[in-house]
């Protein structure tokens, strides 16, 4: 009997096959939204027509930014997110 | 060989021997004498072979292997269990000193060089080392199953890009990763969009399924390493909604080496080197970094470039300065440039007879990289043909020369630029009429030389967008280790 033909994996090996995606709030009451500028024009004026609307629903919003869209986000930007807010808003990308 | 150990002496002497040497056969019947006395005789390839001396058979090499024989016939003394004198190929002298015997081969010449050991043949070392488990091989073994087809079961795992690729078995893996002094769990760097930890081993799985040889991998792992200088912004590029991807131009003495094209066609198809280490280079990006077109990458249409974009320069003319020298790395020495570039745009001038005309004529064209009305925006990689750089070098001129002579002429006055003059909408901002911009910025504009002998025919290769942003996207160049 002969060995199984075998091959090595080229990826980071870090995804479980199926990846499975956070399922959304039923509310947004009480949650504080994170809005992230990209860092790329006019991000920030995109963002400040989202704020104002989400604001006038009267919910929690902070905001985030990037300092280039050309790098990825630096990982305390990451970890901010992460701590402070329930939800993110991620612009703008063209 | 099963239980190689236990053909070793405690106390005594083994000779590993092929047929197929005939310092070997000159030596068979001193082996027989000794094996009447002891002495174990190892075969590498005939049985039978040295007659009279009741050889062992090292059919798998483990033996030779482990013993490290380089050359055939060695003679090892052992004492105590250890390894206390070898002698390598024939010579009277030192065969016996090691047996102690002084009357050895009396018939036989002074000296007689031995042959290669099968165990160290081509390929063979790390074939044995695989076989043998030497080789520690970190990532995860995927099997196939016999009803299957390696190469499909590849592009089902997402792993190509959406060419064949060549499946990365241990034996390939030990092989690419022969091609560097680096250790296989060395960490190159941390590839994006995912900031992925790549280790040699990782590139080298990479390299394979690319096509690479083994000594095209110090090309590859420099090319990652300078994709991953802050300067770069590969992330960028990847992500990008505009054409360009990397192109890699390699300079130095390992460009004739590993046989790279600077010559015919060097922008195009046909060159193992150029193809696969600009491929390798974006397998790893999407493998192990995780960036993949339709998901992270959000190239509008793409280049065809992005497959593997990759060629030397053409360094035959000792006057021409190479692009790598020009950007720091000393002569002689092998480095990658990587440049954020969108497809091959052709010039074609036939009629410039002088270095003044034919600046005059290149600056037009490179005026319309990105948009004619757009300066200091996307930048560009000139590539000069050996035709048109006759006019130039027929005057006189060097690198120096031309891109001085072309960043001058490439200057328009700002009132040509701005939005919205000539009806164009496209263009700088307003405000900066009474200016004299630049077409590209500095760091952005290289020149390099390329291509067969004949045609007046240059290429412009234009830049990515995001060289706009200053101090953050420049062409990189690095050095390419062993």
């Amino acid at each position: 009997m002969t060995e199984p033909y075998a091959m090595r994996d080229p990826t980071a090996e870090t995804e479980p096959a199926y990846r499975q995606t956070v399922v959304p709030p039923a509310s947004l009451d009480g949650l504080t939204i994170g809005l992230l500028s990209i860092g790329k024009e006019r991000s920030v004026e995109f963002l400040d027509a989202v704020e104002e609307r989400l604001a006038a629903q009267g919910l929690k919003v902070m905001r985030f930014a990037k300092p280039t869209h050309t790098k990825p986000a630096p990982r305390g930007v990451i970890q901010d997110l992460v701590e402070r807010c329930d939800i993110v808003v991620e612009g703008l990308a063209d | 060989m099963a239980g190689w150990r236990d053909a070793l002496p405690s106390n005594g002497l083994l000779a590993v021997v092929k047929r197929d040497c005939p310092t070997c056969v000159l030596v068979a019947p001193v082996l027989a004498e000794l094996a009447a006395e002891g002495t174990v005789a190892v075969t590498q390839d005939d049985p039978a072979f040295p007659e009279g001396a009741d050889p062992r058979h090292d059919g798998d090499l483990e033996l030779s292997y482990r013993l490290d024989i380089e050359t055939v016939p060695t003679l090892i003394r052992f004492s105590g269990g250890r390894e206390a004198g070898r002698a390598i190929g024939w010579n009277k002298a030192e065969w016996r000193a090691l047996t102690g015997r002084a009357e050895l081969g009396e018939s036989l010449p002074e000296n007689r060089p031995g042959c290669g050991s099968l165990s160290v043949e081509f390929g063979m070392p790390e074939r044995l080392a695989v076989r043998f488990g030497d080789i520690p091989l970190k990532a995860r073994r995927i099997t196939v199953e016999d009803h299957d087809d390696p190469m499909e079961a590849a592009f089902n795992r997402g792993w190509t890009d959406g060419l064949p690729i060549v499946p990365p078995t241990d034996l390939r893996v030990a092989r690419m990763l022969a091609g560097t002094t680096r250790a296989a769990d060395e960490i190159v760097g941390e590839i994006p969009p995912n900031l992925i930890p790549c280790t040699v081993e990782k590139a080298a799985i990479n390299a394979v399924m690319a096509g690479c040889r083994p000594e095209y991998f110090p090309t590859v792992l420099a090319a990652v390493e300078a994709a991953l200088m802050p300067g770069f912004s590969m992330h960028g590029l990847l992500c990008t909604t505009h054409f360009a991807g990397p192109v890699i131009i390699v300079n130095g003495p390992v460009a004739r080496r590993i046989g790279m094209n600077w010559g015919l066609n060097a922008l195009g198809q046909g060159n193992r080197a150029n193809a696969t280490i600009g491929r390798a280079f974006q397998l790893i990006v999407r493998n192990v970094g995780g960036g993949r077109p339709g998901e992270i990458d959000r190239a509008a249409l793409g280049n065809p470039g992005k497959y593997t974009f990759c060629f030397a320069e053409d360094e035959t003319d000792p006057d021409w300065t190479p692009l790598s020298v020009a950007r720091g790395i000393p002569p002689g020495r092998s480095a990658v440039t990587l440049f954020h570039g969108e497809g091959v745009s052709g010039f074609v001038d036939q009629k410039s007879r002088t270095a003044e005309e034919l600046t005059t004529s290149l600056a037009h064209y490179l005026w319309h990289v990105n948009h004619p009305k757009l300066c200091e925006f996307g930048g560009a990689l000139l590539v000069l043909s050996p035709e048109h750089y006759l006019i130039y070098k027929s005057e006189g001129w060097g690198r120096e020369e031309i891109h001085n002579a072309l960043w001058t002429a490439l200057k328009r006055p700002g009132r040509d630029v701005v939005r919205g003059a000539g009806g164009l909408a496209e263009g700088l901002e307003p405000g900066r009429e009474d200016e004299i911009i630049d077409k590209f910025r500095e760091p952005t504009f290289l020149i390099t030389r390329a291509g067969g002998p004949a045609g007046l025919f240059s290429a412009v290769i234009g830049g990515w967008t995001g060289m706009r942003m200053t101090g953050e996207v420049d062409p990189v160049t690095k050095e390419i280790g062993p």
